[in-house]
């Protein structure tokens, strides 16, 4: 069942203070989430995510085009019942300790109020923050407060989770952990739509993938199809001394790092390859297919508007 | 009261408490008890007149700066500081989200006027060693300082559904002053002709009219006021009070937050 479909959702805001002219930061966008699906949706800074977030969250309002989560339109409150949001960057009542805020965000969500306790508890110690729940938050480092976002995201048990670049302001453990996190969340059955700029985290998480940029979506797919793109090439590397020379003639790309030898060539030549370091008594140790990563898919989704908008320039 | 409405109001309350908007009453405490002792020593047969006239100002004052300065940041600054995505996410429609802050403010407002309230009664039992009966109009006339509040705090929320915190301070403060002689402009446009009288009576007639709600000077003589008035007074307040609410949800459920 589809969790998130945008229909031709689009924003063009009037920028300028005298004389208005328009800016597209987002153009149609058409695209779906299914549930249960951890979905990340990637692009530079200033790619159109953050606007597309806030047309879900019926922040700001589409130009043209609509969007349905679990089937209900983006202002109906049945439906703000049953997602969580984390902005970018968060900023939360600083005046207030963890729990209270756990606990206020807890009531606008619909928890009973004789449940909000117990259930801030529980998310205060899901993030790690159970020994900081009665600290104001003004006193909560960049991190503590991203752990807050997620908790306050999650902690009425949403059915679809919009997390915008969850990882920001996160140490390396801090990372793993929102990582570790946002799995359990699809072991649950949760829907994750995350936007992140961050390669690694997608590739890492994700089951599908969309890439925009300059408010257009240039890609979708699952990161297994966007990254097994065919290159046609393998890796090989050996033990040894020496590059035998057919195997240059076969048209390999040797790089030696001490005792060790890796090298690319041609899929079509690979036994060819294999045989001639056997010939020269090599120990081959892998043999692995060369697969595009999601960092050239992006790079490669990128680069011809930026090569047409500096052919405009 | 809807709940996601009483949660926002009391969270408003817990912001001013927090941030010590009530240390205010300190300041009218010390005012108080400074005017008690020196009226006492100073003034002959007026004590009563200076302290009722010093003291309800006073409240009004205070009050009026706490409701336009809180007033104007309760929309804009939870934009500015993006803590309105995450309220505004969840099943709280943003007329709550209005309702709400107002009534945080509004009951912010009427606490602290409790408190000035008894600080008057006292310094007044001080001078006087002894209540009057005329003196149960003060309540009305805290009553019509109350309702003063409710009108400016709704201004001031209006102001800030759609401008800059100075700019909503300034127009804020600025239908106040007029407000306030809103009796002399009525007056001014009955005398005025042609165009002038048009838009002196038009003006007269938008602007809050504090000065019909402004009856110290009477109490502070031991006048009664008329049942009547407090009727209108009550009506008049109210239907402004609520008019600006909802231009400010107008407004407000229309607006993109970038």
């Amino acid at each position: 069942m589809t969790a998130i479909e945008i229909l031709g959702l689009e924003k063009t805001y009037n920028v300028g203070f005298w004389r208005k002219r328009p800016k597209c930061a987002l153009r149609p966008l058409h695209m779906q989430v299914e549930e249960g699906e951890i979905f990340g949706f990637l692009g530079p800074n200033g790619a159109g995510k953050t606007t597309t977030l806030k047309l879900l969250m019926g922040l700001v309002f589409p130009t043209s085009g609509s969007a349905r989560i679990l089937g209900m339109e983006t202002h109906d409150p049945r439906m703000r019942a049953q997602i969580g949001f984390l902005p970018e960057q968060p900023y939360f009542y600083d005046y207030l300790t963890a729990r209270e805020l756990l606990e206020y965000y807890a009531g606008l969500s619909g928890v009973p109020a004789k449940e909000r306790s117990r259930r801030s508890q529980e998310m205060l110690e899901r993030v790690g923050l159970h020994d900081a729940g009665g600290l104001q938050l003004r006193k909560f480092s960049k991190g503590m407060l991203q752990r807050v976002g997620i908790a306050q995201a999650i902690l009425h048990e949403p059915k679809v989770v919009f997390f915008d670049e969850p990882m920001s302001g996160l140490d390396p453990m801090g990372r793993r952990e929102v990582r570790d996190l946002m799995d359990q969340l699809r072991q649950e059955g949760k829907t994750v739509f995350f936007s992140t700029h961050i390669l690694s985290d997608a590739e890492a998480l994700c089951d599908r993938v969309a890439i925009i940029h300059l408010g257009e979506l240039r890609g979708i797919g699952s990161v297994a199809d966007l990254t097994s793109s065919a290159q046609n090439r393998v890796e090989l590397i050996w033990q040894g001394p020496s590059v035998p020379s057919s195997l240059r003639a076969l048209g390999a790309e040797p790089h030696i790092a001490g005792s060790t030898v890796r090298a690319t060539l041609l899929e079509a030549n690979q036994d060819a390859a294999i045989e001639a370091l056997r010939r020269e008594r090599l120990r081959l140790i892998s043999v692995v297919p060369v697969r595009a990563s999601l960092e050239d898919y992006f790079v490669q989704k990128l680069k011809p508007t930026e090569a047409v908008a500096g052919g405009r320039q | 009261m809807n709940s996601r409405i009483g949660l926002i109001a009391s969270n408003t309350f817990r912001e001013a408490v927090r941030d010590r908007v009530l240390y205010n009453l300190i300041a009218f405490a010390l005012l108080m008890s400074g005017a008690a002792i020196l009226v006492g020593q100073i003034s002959i047969d007026i004590e009563r007149l200076v302290v009722i006239n010093l003291g309800l100002t006073a409240v009004s004052l205070f009050g009026i700066v706490i409701a336009i300065f809180i007033g104007i940041g309760l929309v804009s600054k939870e934009i500015e500081r993006r803590t309105l995505y995450t309220v505004l996410s969840r099943p709280v429609r943003r007329w709550e989200f209005i309702a709400g802050k107002f009534m945080g403010l509004a009951g912010t407002l009427v606490v602290n006027a409790f408190f000035m309230a008894i600080g008057v009664f006292a310094a007044l039992l001080y001078v006087s060693h002894h209540f009057q009966a005329s003196d149960r109009w003060l309540l009305v006339a805290l009553y019509f300082i109350i309702l003063q509040f409710l009108i400016i705090t709704s201004l001031a929320l209006f102001f800030s559904s759609f401008s800059s915190p100075l700019m909503a301070a300034v127009f804020a403060f600025a239908l106040f002053v007029i407000g306030t002689f809103a009796e002399d402009l009525r007056g001014f446009g009955a005398m005025a002709k042609g165009v002038v009288r048009w838009l002196a009576t038009g003006a007269a007639y938008l602007v809050p009219n504090f000065s019909a709600l402004n009856v110290i000077s009477s109490v502070a003589h031991q006048r009664p006021v008329s049942g009547q008035l407090i009727l209108y007074n009550t009506a008049y307040a109210l239907i402004y009070t609520l008019m600006a609410v909802c231009g400010a949800v107008l407004i407000f459920e229309r607006r993109n937050l970038k």
